[in-house]
């Protein structure tokens, strides 16, 4: 089983990245489980998306607590709240961001990758600078960098599951995916 | 078809293959997205039904009470304040033997404003004449609403399908939706033997003199009483159809339990993996996964629970003033038929979490303790 928590900011559709990624995983026979903090969202504030995955049914409707990974949808969170709470030791630390893995300060036991969704997503048309819409350029580079499933089964995730848009979003997600295989 | 979806959307999509003719709701919290998807289709046209915007939750249940008298398929859903304030039209409902299925999201009851999970809610209306399934994954959540009208519709009795909120109502799991033209032939159209009609007038509930009401009820008990073996057939003829068994129970890992644990809701599917947990360290822990609750399944419970050596119950709930209410339940059930110490656990009230650890806290305490001397154990008190 892996676990994953994501770390964005509320309206930045942090949740969505964590459902077409399930959408993704279960097409290829996964079993998943995705869900958002259990509460309520603010515009704006530190929001979380989980997702477990297995090769057999999951039982455990607990939380989260030590997720294997992470992934931060909002690079101003690295500095806001700590992201690591419960990583497991050698867990991976992905993060939309331009700065470069070792500009962040975290223990050696994560290891730190980082893209820039945000510049992906911009060039593709969606959002803007101050509110661009990272989450397929962010989960596309997560299925890769973490190995999750087939870039084709995150395409015809996003052609059925996100209404607005759906080719940009293709295009971003295919980019993201393409720049994180050069990382590895 | 499989496709990933939250607990809410299971209920609408378990409404929809039933093909329900009227759905009337309140839409404002504690509703859920579950009647929200259902104006969508109905406005769509992928359902052919009628949805009607009402301004409580009282109402709510009014209308589908007309609707269901006039003969039609109904279905509304709701959570915690919602479900009290529809309170005493749920007996109206039963009472005039209306097989309404309704969902209800399990939440805990303000005050404090709470709008996490706990049964306090549904169990608060365990005495108005309903049956209750409680679900542990959202396929299940879905293929009860289907079985649920088939065996109300049977019996003239309404359904409440519960799940918990949040780890179900909002939680995406992958969810196989049945063929229509396969459900259609599970459930035919709903044909009641009375229905108003201008054509053949009626009139329902009207006042009724001691000579009559006592029967009335005695047929309402009777007719509760054949259900626990109607949602086993009727669970057998959907696992022939749609390959899943919708019992009244779900057991695991019980033929040698020495402890067994009863549970309901998604508790009673993270239960399983701490039995797992357990067993690998070499401790026989089973689980009992209550489904329906009303009617109580005693029989197979009973049935199933004699070879234990200790039973424990985990509520996440309480009779304030009593206890635990399914501790109650299955001290009934066993009462006279069995003399094995019942342990009678409270773990998350008000959405506090149920992890695997809380039941190995909750098995080392009952492996610990050879009588009971508490009425209530509790879990994850903060002292």
């Amino acid at each position: 089983m892996i676990e994953i928590r994501f770390h964005g900011r509320g309206g930045q559709g942090t949740v969505v990245a964590s459902k077409i990624l399930a959408d993704a995983l279960a097409k290829e026979g996964n079993y998943v489980q995705a869900y958002p903090e259990f509460g309520v969202e603010r515009r704006g504030a530190p929001v979380y998306a989980f997702i477990r995955i297995d090769n057999k049914p999951i039982y455990d409707k607990s939380r989260i607590y030590t997720p294997d990974h992470v992934v931060v949808v909002d690079p101003t969170l690295v500095e806001a709240i700590d992201v690591t709470v419960g990583l497991k030791p050698g867990g991976i630390i992905i993060i939309n961001s331009d700065r470069r893995p070792e500009e962040f300060n975290f223990p050696d036991l994560y290891r730190v990758v980082t893209i820039n969704a945000t510049e992906i997503a911009v060039k593709h048309g969606l959002g803007t600078l101050a509110a661009p819409i990272v989450n397929t350029a962010i989960v596309g580079a997560t299925i890769k960098i973490l190995n999750l499933c087939r870039l084709e089964s995150l395409i015809e995730a996003i052609k059925e599951g996100v209404p607005i848009k759906p080719q940009d979003n293709i295009l971003a997600a295919k980019e993201a995916y393409e720049k994180a295989q050069s990382l590895l | 078809m499989k496709k990933v979806i939250m607990g809410n959307h299971a209920l609408s999509y378990g409404a929809m293959l039933a093909r329900v003719q009227v759905i009337s709701a309140y839409p404002i919290t504690p509703q859920t997205q579950v009647v929200e998807l259902l104006s969508e289709m109905c406005a769509s046209k992928v359902l052919d039904a009628q949805f009607i915007k009402v301004e409580s939750e009282h109402s709510a249940m009014a209308a589908l009470i007309g609707a269901s008298l006039a003969g039609a398929r109904t279905f509304t859903a709701t959570s915690a304040q919602g479900l009290a304030l529809m309170h005493e039209l749920l007996h109206w409902a039963s009472g005039a033997r209306l097989p309404i299925v309704m969902g209800n999201i399990n939440r805990a009851m303000a005050p404090g404003w709470s709008i996490w999970s706990d049964q306090n809610d549904s169990l608060s209306q365990r005495d108005t004449g309903w049956m209750q399934f409680y679900c542990a994954n959202n396929q299940e959540v879905l293929d009860s609403v289907i079985q649920a009208f088939k065996v109300a519709e049977r019996f003239y009795i309404p359904a409440m399908i519960i799940l918990d909120a949040f780890s179900l109502s909002h939680t995406y799991e992958v969810v196989d939706i049945p063929d229509q033209a396969l459900v259609d032939t599970y459930l035919p159209p709903f044909q009641p033997a009375f229905r108003l009609t201008p054509d053949d007038p009626h009139a329902f509930g009207g006042l009724t003199s001691p000579d009559h009401y006592f029967e009335l009820r005695y047929k309402l008990q009777k007719a509760m009483e054949k259900v626990p073996e109607a949602v086993e057939e009727t669970g057998r003829e959907y696992e022939k159809l749609f390959g899943r068994y919708l019992g009244t129970v779900d057991g695991y890992c019980l033929d040698d339990a020495d402890i067994i644990l009863v549970t309901s809701g998604t508790a009673g599917s993270t239960a399983r993996v701490a039995v797992d947990n357990l067993r690998k360290k070499g401790k026989a822990i089973g689980n009992l996964r209550i489904r329906l609750f009303r009617p109580f399944p005693f029989k197979i419970v009973r049935q199933l629970l004699r070879r234990a050596k200790k039973v424990a119950v985990v509520d996440r709930n309480i009779s304030y003033g009593h206890h635990g209410i399914f501790y109650q339940e299955i001290k009934s059930a066993l009462y006279g038929f069995s003399s094995i110490p019942v342990f009678g656990f409270i773990a998350g009230l008000g959405g506090r979490d149920i992890t695997p650890e809380t039941f190995e806290e909750i098995v080392d305490y009952t492996l610990s303790h050879e009588t009971v001397d508490s009425e209530i154990i509790w879990i994850g008190v903060k002292k």
